[in-house]
Formats: C-alpha cells, sequence, structure tokens
C-alpha cells in the first residue's frame, strides 16, 4: 500500500496564447495542468494500481483551481489538497515550494511525492527540488522508469548523456519525464465521478511577497525575409547563394 | 558585487560560468571562486583560467546524491561569503539550483540565457510561457542561485593567477546507492553542436522518406532531427533528436524544416537559427512566419526532389 502525492500546477493552456503588441494575451484563455504534470500523475497512478494504496494531488493556485483540479481526479486521483488564493495566479517557485511542502507536512505516512521535470509555462524545475530540500528527503530529477520493492525505489534517472540507476529509500521526492509513460484520456463517467471525489480547501496563510520579479515579458522579436520560393530547385539555388556547404 | 561561485560537474560548462562570472563582477575571471568536486583534472583547467579553485575531495560525495551536492555547496557558500552561485542548467545543475536555493535561503532561476547588470540590479533573460515569450527577471534576495543555459556564455580564456585550494565540507552518508551508470539507448548525436539541421516534423508522413531525408542531410553536412511528436508517439528517431521546449534549443546556421507547424513549444527550440527554411504543405503553417524561405508544396513530392537535386 503507498500513499503516493503528486503535485500539479495549474498554467494557462500554452496552444490558446495569443500575442498582441508583443504582449501574451492571458484573459480568456482556459486553465489546465501542465503536460508533464500529467505524466507525473499517471505515474502515481500505475504505482497505486499495482501496490495498492491512494494517490493525492497536491496544487496552489488561483480559485479557478479547484474546478482544474477535477481534470487530474478524473485521471485517477482519489483526493486533492488545495490552496486557493488570487494572489497565487503569479507566484514564484519558492513560495509554491513552500505551500506545497507544508500541505505535505500535513499528511500522514506520505512514501512518495512525484513532480513533472518542469512546469508547463514556467519550466524551471524547481519545486520538486526545493520541496526535497524543505522535507529534507532524498530526490531525483528526470526519472524515466519508477520501481518500487518494499520501501524501496529503483528509479532511472535520465541526464544528457548517460542513464543512472538508482536505489533509494522511501519516502523520498521524484520528477518525472513526459517519456515515462502515456497518460491516460478519462472516460466520461471518469469525469463524472470525479466531481464527487474529496477535495479538501486548507486554510494555509499564502506569505505576502515573491523572490524573483518580472521586469518584462515580451513577444521575441522575429525578423525573418518570409521569401516564398516555388520549387526544390529554386531553394537549393537561394541557398546556394547564401553559401552553404553542400549546396551546389 | 560580492562573491560568486561558480560550480558544474561537466567541464566545458563549468568554463562558461566561470566566464559569467568574470563578466558580471567586471573584471577578468582572476579571483572568481570555482568549485571542482572529486575531479582534479577540472580543478587544473579552471585554475588555468586564473579562477580561485576550490577542491573538494571527498569519495562519499556522489554527483547522483544531489541531497548532498547542495549541501556540500551551501556550506562552501557560507565560507567563502558568496551572494550568488551560478550552476549550469543542464539536467544535473538545474536538479540542483532549487535544493541549493531552499536550504542556503536564496532566489533562484533556472534556464537563464543572458545577464545584465542595470543600476546594481542582476537581470535574468529566459523563456517562459512555454517560450511564447521571453522575460527579463530579478531575484530580490540578497542570495541568488543562477542556472546559466549551456552555449549561453563562451568557456574563459587561459588566464594566469589560478590557485587551487582544498576545501572541507561535513556530510551525511548517503541516503542513495547509484547501482549503475549506463549509456543511453540510441544514438549519440548532439544536435546543439550541428551547424546545419533537417527537421522533420508530422507533415512528413511517410516513415520511408526518411532515408531520403537522411541523403539530404548528408549532401548538406547536416544532421537529422525533429519535432517532438516524430520521436515520443511515432518514435520514428530518438528524443535526443528533438528540437524544442523539452528537446534540445539550438541555433544552427541553417534550420531545414520539413512539414512542423510550429507550436512555440516547437519553434523556442529553432527561433535563434541562422536561416530558417520552412517546406510545409499548408501555407497558413505557423511555422512559415517564421522562415527566411517558404516553399509551400506537397513534401511527397519535395523530400525525394531535394534528395535527387543535392545528389
Amino acid at each position: 500500500m503507498m500513499n503516493i502525492v503528486v503535485a500539479m500546477k495549474q498554467i494557462p493552456d500554452l496552444r490558446q496564447i495569443r500575442i498582441r503588441n508583443g504582449q501574451p494575451v492571458l484573459e480568456d484563455v482556459p486553465l489546465t495542468f501542465g503536460n508533464i504534470d500529467k505524466n507525473a500523475l499517471e505515474a502515481g497512478v500505475q504505482l497505486k494500481e499495482a501496490l495498492g494504496g491512494k494517490v493525492m494531488v497536491v496544487a496552489v493556485g488561483s480559485e479557478a483551481l479547484e474546478d482544474t483540479v477535477k481534470e487530474a481526479l478524473a485521471a485517477g486521483a482519489d483526493e486533492a489538497y488545495l490552496v486557493l488564493d488570487g494572489k497565487l495566479e503569479n507566484s514564484d517557485s519558492a513560495r509554491s515550494a513552500e505551500l506545497i511542502a507544508r500541505i505535505i507536512k500535513g499528511i500522514e505516512n506520505v512514501d512518495l511525492i512525484l513532480f513533472g521535470e518542469g512546469s508547463g509555462d514556467n519550466y524551471s524545475g524547481q519545486v520538486g527540488s526545493r520541496v526535497a530540500g524543505m522535507l529534507e528527503l532524498p530526490q531525483a530529477s528526470y526519472v524515466r522508469s519508477i520501481e518500487v520493492n518494499g520501501n524501496k525505489a529503483t528509479v532511472v534517472r535520465s541526464l544528457e548523456d548517460c542513464e543512472e540507476v538508482l536505489e533509494m529509500e522511501m519516502p523520498l521526492v521524484l520528477s518525472v519525464l513526459a517519456d515515462i509513460n502515456e497518460p491516460r484520456i478519462p472516460s466520461v463517467s471518469q469525469i463524472l465521478k470525479a466531481g464527487k471525489k474529496p477535495r479538501e480547501i486548507l486554510d494555509i496563510e499564502v506569505p505576502e511577497g515573491v523572490q524573483v520579479k518580472t521586469i518584462s515579458n515580451l513577444a521575441p522579436q522575429m525578423q525573418r525575409k518570409q521569401t516564398s520560393v516555388e520549387s526544390a530547385q529554386e531553394l537549393i539555388q537561394v541557398l546556394a547563394a547564401e553559401g552553404y556547404k553542400g549546396v551546389k | 558585487m560580492a562573491g560568486i561561485l561558480v560550480y558544474s560537474n561537466k567541464g566545458t560548462l563549468a568554463l562558461e560560468l566561470l566566464n559569467a562570472a568574470a563578466a558580471l563582477a567586471r573584471v577578468n575571471s582572476q579571483g572568481i571562486k570555482a568549485v571542482s568536486i572529486n575531479n582534479s583534472g577540472m580543478a587544473a583547467d579552471l585554475a588555468a583560467r586564473g579562477a580561485e579553485v576550490y577542491a573538494l575531495d571527498n569519495e562519499a560525495l556522489l554527483p547522483a546524491d544531489t541531497a548532498a551536492i547542495a549541501e556540500s555547496l551551501r556550506q562552501l557558500a557560507e565560507q567563502l561569503d558568496v551572494s550568488i552561485v551560478l550552476l549550469s542548467s543542464d539536467r544535473r545543475g538545474k536538479e540542483l539550483a532549487g535544493r541549493l536555493a531552499q536550504i542556503w535561503r536564496a532566489g533562484c532561476l533556472t534556464d537563464v540565457k543572458g545577464l545584465q547588470s542595470e543600476n546594481g540590479a542582476l537581470l535574468c533573460i529566459r523563456n517562459v510561457l512555454g517560450g511564447a515569450t521571453v522575460a527579463t527577471q530579478q531575484i530580490v534576495n540578497d542570495r541568488q542561485v543562477i542556472a546559466l543555459s549551456p552555449g549561453a556564455f563562451a568557456p574563459a580564456g587561459e588566464l594566469d593567477g589560478g590557485i587551487i585550494n582544498p576545501a572541507v565540507v561535513e556530510i551525511k552518508p548517503s541516503a542513495l546507492k547509484l547501482l549503475e551508470v549506463r549509456e543511453k539507448a540510441g544514438d549519440s548525436v548532439d544536435i546543439e553542436a550541428a551547424d546545419i539541421l533537417v527537421v522533420v516534423g508530422q507533415g512528413v508522413e511517410n516513415q520511408q522518406d526518411l532515408s531520403l531525408i537522411q541523403q539530404i542531410a548528408k549532401a548538406l553536412g547536416a544532421e537529422v532531427a525533429c519535432s517532438k511528436p516524430v520521436a515520443s508517439d511515432k518514435k520514428w528517431l530518438g528524443e535526443e533528436r528533438i528540437v524544442g521546449l523539452s528537446g534540445k534549443i539550438c541555433k544552427p546556421q541553417l534550420a531545414l524544416i520539413l512539414g512542423v507547424s510550429g507550436q512555440v513549444q516547437f519553434t523556442v527550440g529553432i527561433r535563434e537559427a541562422g536561416t530558417i527554411v520552412s517546406i510545409n504543405s499548408d501555407e497558413k503553417a505557423f511555422m512559415n512566419s517564421m522562415a527566411d524561405y517558404v516553399l509551400v508544396a506537397d513534401l511527397k513530392d519535395v523530400i525525394p526532389e531535394l534528395a535527387k537535386q543535392l545528389a
């Protein structure tokens, strides 16, 4: 029996962000969970299905999270623990990590805490490591497989040039890669049942202030020629004119 | 500016950090503090660039044990009274950054591709919103952990005046066991290093066309890369060839992009290429608006034609 926490972040649906006058337009963009967070959830649900236990989603964010979390409950999580506050719409990794660690401290006998390797929007990959540091737990990121045997887990961490096979004692914190699995698509009946699963809104005060200030956030200026060519032959001619090797 | 400490477990990345630190401190790399862990070769390399190297030699200290490496760096940052730690934003460095920031009570940014100093404030440039935008951000804490993207800075050059000091930290016995280090399955191509990339997208419908695409790449002296679905879903190519936010951020001189629609998660990995060519059957593909040369055509016809013309 395992108690598995999956920490997830509510983000704007990146496919629906438009740029206007160089600025990202976030109004009316639907909120969802980051893609890799969904892999983390799937990894937790698969372990639970194999070994028994419970998957708890932990998330902090704006009030809309109470609705967004149904996605995770439909995709196999059993219950959710949330901190909701408008201030969290624009938070930073340090504050999110602090709140997530405080929620986890309140949950008994946690064996495994799962994160995605990076959030879909900011992708800084800090929160998992910060939570592990705060809870003083061993950790591994960029994990592409997890096997549990008793109170030990064997995990494969995938680095740029090699893979490490690690044996770690639980409880521990793991951040998973997108390649670890293919997240399931919930059925209609699972979506309907999700609304009835327990969601606990915790009364944890959100600290004021963040450690990272954003001075500007603009779409990169792209100045490309956008010249149309009509054929493969013409393309080769223009590239040859620019002097590319191998292009005659 | 108070002291800066640099650390990466990869030699070339450590030299890039040294150069970035020197630029920040508005000095040369002489006297910049650098850490090496169980690596006398790297200690010597850093010292040959003028750095004040602190060499940790402790066999109990495993690079795989992020908790122990973070704790070691925290102790060194305090012993040496620095306010900024620069790490490499490769996977190892990113994992380390958050943990070090937490236990050292520092603010932190990762994937930083540029640094600017303005009125005493240190500004970090990085992609956000999945690469849709580029943000300028400032850590407002006195203590800062900043992880710099590989290749964002040139490596430091040789310089006199370097020195190697032994360093000592106290760490607990490791909570993890490293059972095996193995090579990754697949090939060891480095698409970030390629001058020319031929990028395969989902618009390439026939897997047989891959061999023609490889011929095109060979003729151009290029590597073959791809968008994420081509590797992750179709499994036509290895994960190490993925361009984009969840793959590699590449800056080739020329990118020949075949059938990629151009979502930001992809384009963030190629938009700094010198010349971009987009070949797509969809005239309205977003990728075309980011290209220098656009060929709207059926890839089934263009791929063999290109292979023939370049042969």
